[in-house]
């Protein structure tokens, strides 16, 4: 029989390649994970930024790019929006930080399935290096944005972009899905089954329930976008007529007839819409955790918390509807969706009040990861608040396809979600590299961050009130679109400085990484297994001991206790409930 | 005394006398008996293979989800393409173009005989591996034997039964292009094409398992981990038979 001196499923590894590139250990895998979505980040902003160049200089010819066209604009868009989705907002918090804590969090040696988590990692690789060759292939990069509408995305003579650049652009998002579906399976079998003994469900951190969340709507959303993708191919290559109805392009009719492009609206949504929450899940656990550490008081409302994130998730499957109010949808479906999307007004507010009320009368610690988590609350406030705007059937007609639904997803979607992943870097890279970020420039970075997202994100929304239609590439032709010139002018310069600050964020990542100041074990006297354990973890995350744990994971300002605080493997404080 | 102020109304200050432990759920004494692994591990170091076959049942039931959403994905499809007018040019009115095909009934009732007669076989495997690894301990013991295992190859018959279910499958989409029916000819076809192809490539994925299995026989691993690998593959195997069942008659019914 094995001779381990631990429970742990793998001995250490030795070599270089088993060690760091195909580790089963799910620390190395989170890491790997989260320079994975660093660098996709780096693309999409950069892509972003090309955009907003040319929309205030619509002649100027760009870097990598050139003189940029029509289709270019397009590919770029529809670049922007897939490599942010799928490789940062869904990678990073989940596959990234989710991987790295979530065992440690909850008491295990790491993931159920090692070896699946390793290939669903690489499975990500791959889907990413599949989406980034599309750039390289005749045609270039698709032009029919992260939504993939047929009949634009289902025929190969529909543009530029669209014969092998589109193929390459679904088979990548196939891959990726089966990448999730394999790392979500990992995640509910380790949040089920491998908890710590004392570790009850509801003495998890808010962090696993919200990964767990995620992994259950990741579970549910995946496989409905593979089938959908699935169709697209075979509309694409196998002249089926799935989503293409009778279509003419260029004077020439192609093969198909009689199928629906609403279909194809109808399944990705289905799936879309819960990734709206995928992406921001993950940012709300690390938000709760970090407002009630360094408020240095208990999460207000944990049971509220939690059954307002199972809410959500669960609301988030039956609205996929209101993203389609323009398709001729009948009045009384646009009706119950536009219901079911207000309701989750309910548990949002929920959790916003819970957050403030976890700040009220604490003892605040402005440390970096606080100001990003207080940041997180904001954007999702304001974010938020143009939702049941959007919501309104009515009020939808007029303001869809304009700048008032990026403005929109932006804020609530891409930069909370961006605050989340900044909050928990900041809050947990001296745990995982053992040093310290540097507080100034994290500060510096974290206010140029949020005034400037502001700047860029918050006139999109009245420029969409105005009537500034988006996926445009040139807004210079139209009378009325030059008088909001100036507006675009003021997002473009707010975007170059924004853009601008990031540099400050990697360069005090890599600088703390290697020449901070050593990190302690608890530096932010916290209360969760993972500040138990040495900086940074060993291999079996807790060197051959198995935790036992006795509190509830938010014990703050405990009256009577030695410190401020008692940890989740300290004797139990006494069943006050 | 202090004066009371409108905020210890609303967050009044706790003392020593109140301990309320907060509200992110206070300890209790004793741990209750949901927490994870608790008493279900003993204290020892060697590998648990009780834990780790409910883990590896717990991903498969994961699992099965995701193929199902795949499925229910798919028949909302179907439905959807089957019901759904197309405006026809010609004739300015709205047709159904959902078409026929013509379904090589035999073979396909042939195939799910033997698709059924695996899960027959593979369940057998199932129950021979369970009854194997709970004789493990006996072995040990000095003097006992259990004679020459040498039961029926169940794991091979089903490995073999499921690569003739495929085999039979591809013969029925040769057959139904020798009938004139491609993956594009109508709607109705392209799903047929779809659905069987992509239930095929599920149970390929079993036969892989299978085969896995198989080797880890070969290598000699110790008899529980290897009905690890059985019990989880058989549960997904009748899965693939139950999954099977319904889009035969899917097919059938919503033609």
């Amino acid at each position: 029989m094995a001779t381990s001196a631990t429970t742990h499923a793998h001995a250490a590894p030795q070599g270089f390649i088993r060690k760091y590139i195909f580790s089963l250990d799910h620390k190395v895998i989170g890491i790997q994970y989260f320079f994975l979505a660093l660098t996709a980040v780096w693309v999409g902003m950069f892509l972003s930024l090309l955009m907003r160049l040319h929309l205030y200089w619509p002649n100027a010819v760009l870097p990598l790019v050139g003189e940029i066209k029509p289709e270019t604009y397009l590919s770029l868009l529809t670049m922007h929006g897939t490599i942010m989705i799928f490789f940062v907002l869904t990678t990073a918090p989940q596959g990234g930080f989710g991987n790295y804590f979530l065992p440690i969090q909850i008491g295990a040696p790491d993931m159920a399935f090692p070896v699946l988590n390793m290939l669903s990692f690489w499975t990500t690789f791959v889907a990413f290096v599949v989406m980034l060759s599309a750039f390289f292939v005749t045609g270039g990069a698709p032009l029919h944005g992260w939504t993939g509408y047929p009949p634009l995305s289902a025929v190969q003579q529909a543009g530029p972009g669209e014969g092998l650049g589109a193929d390459l652009w679904i088979g990548s998002i196939a891959i990726f899905c089966i990448a999730s579906l394999m790392g979500a399976l990992n995640f509910l079998t380790t949040t089920l089954d491998m908890r710590a003994k004392g570790m009850t469900l509801m003495r998890m951190p808010l962090t696993c329930w919200s990964w767990f969340i995620t992994a259950i709507l990741g579970l549910l959303a995946f496989g409905v976008l593979l089938s959908a993708g699935i169709l697209l191919l075979m509309d694409r290559n196998l002249g089926t007529s799935f989503y293409v109805p009778l279509v003419v392009v260029n004077g020439q009719i192609m093969g198909h007839k009689g199928g629906s492009p609403l279909l194809w609206q109808h399944l990705f949504w289905f799936f879309g819409h819960p990734e709206v929450y995928i992406a921001i899940l993950p940012g709300m656990g690390v938000t709760s955790q970090i407002l009630s550490t360094f408020s240095r008081k208990p999460i207000f409302g944990y049971k509220a918390m939690v059954y307002a994130m199972l809410a959500i998730g669960f609301l988030g499957f039956m609205v996929w509807g209101h993203h389609m109010f323009m398709s001729g949808m009948s009045p009384y479906s646009a009706f119950a969706f536009s219901i079911l999307t207000m309701c989750i007004g309910v548990p949002s507010a929920i959790k916003t009040f819970n957050w403030l009320g976890t700040m009220l009368h604490g003892r605040i610690r402005f440390k970096t990861p606080m100001l990003y988590a207080i940041g997180f609350v904001s954007l999702f406030v304001s974010g938020g608040l143009s939702g049941p705007f959007l919501a309104q059937p009515v009020l939808d007609i007029q303001l869809h396809d304009t700048y008032f639904v990026v403005g929109h997803f932006h804020l609530i979607m891409g930069v909370a979600a961006i605050f989340g992943m900044f909050a928990a870097t900041y809050y947990w890279v001296p745990k995982m590299f053992g040093r310290m970020m540097n507080e100034f420039w994290g500060r510096v970075h974290f206010f140029i961050t949020l005034i400037g997202t502001y700047a860029i994100f918050m006139p999109m929304h009245y420029l969409g009130i105005a009537g500034g239609t988006r996926r445009y590439s040139q807004y210079t032709e139209v009378a009325y679109m030059q008088k909001l010139m100036p507006i675009h002018g003021f997002m473009t310069y707010a975007a170059i400085i924004t853009i601008a600050a990031q540099f400050i964020f990697v360069i005090n990542l890599f600088w703390s990484i290697f020449k901070g100041p050593k990190a302690s074990d608890n530096p932010w006297e916290a209360t969760t297994l993972e500040w138990t354990t040495a900086t940074p973890p060993p291999h079996d995350n807790f060197g051959g001991v198995t935790p036992v744990v006795h509190n509830g994971p938010y014990e703050y300002g405990v009256p009577g206790a030695a410190r401020d605080y008692v940890m989740q493997t300290d004797p139990a404080i006494g069943a006050a409930h | 005394m202090r004066d009371i102020l409108a905020s210890d109304v609303i967050m009044p200050t706790l003392t020593p006398k109140t301990p309320t432990t907060g509200l992110g759920r206070g300890g209790d004494v004793p741990s209750p008996p949901d927490g994870g692994d608790d008493g279900r591990f003993p204290d020892s170091n060697l590998p648990d293979y009780g834990a780790r076959l409910r883990r590896a049942r717990l991903g498969l039931i994961c699992g099965i989800f995701t193929v199902s959403m795949v499925f229910i994905s798919l028949t909302s499809a179907y439905v959807v393409r089957r019901g759904l007018p197309t405006f026809d040019n010609l004739s300015q009115a709205y047709v159904r173009d959902w078409g026929s095909v013509q379904l090589p009934w035999l073979l396909l009732a042939i195939n799910t005989v033997i698709l059924l007669v695996s899960s027959i076989t593979m369940e057998g495997a199932r129950r021979d591996i369970t009854r194997r690894a709970a004789l493990a301990p006996v072995k040990s013991i000095p003097g006992i034997s259990l004679g020459e295992e040498r039961g029926f190859p169940w794991l091979a018959t089903t490995i073999v039964l499921g690569m003739g279910f495929l085999a039979g499958q591809f013969t029925a989409w040769m057959e139904l292009e020798a009938r004139g029916f491609f993956v594009n000819t109508n709607p109705n076809s392209s799903f047929v094409y779809l659905l069987t192809a992509a239930h095929a490539v599920h149970l390929a994925g079993g036969i892989v398992a299978l085969l896995w299995a198989g080797i880890t026989a070969v290598r000699q691993k110790p008899v529980e981990a290897r009905r690890i690998a059985i019990d989880v593959t058989a549960w997904y195997w009748h899965f693939m038979a139950v999954l099977w069942l319904y889009v035969f008659a899917l097919l059938a019914i919503m033609k």
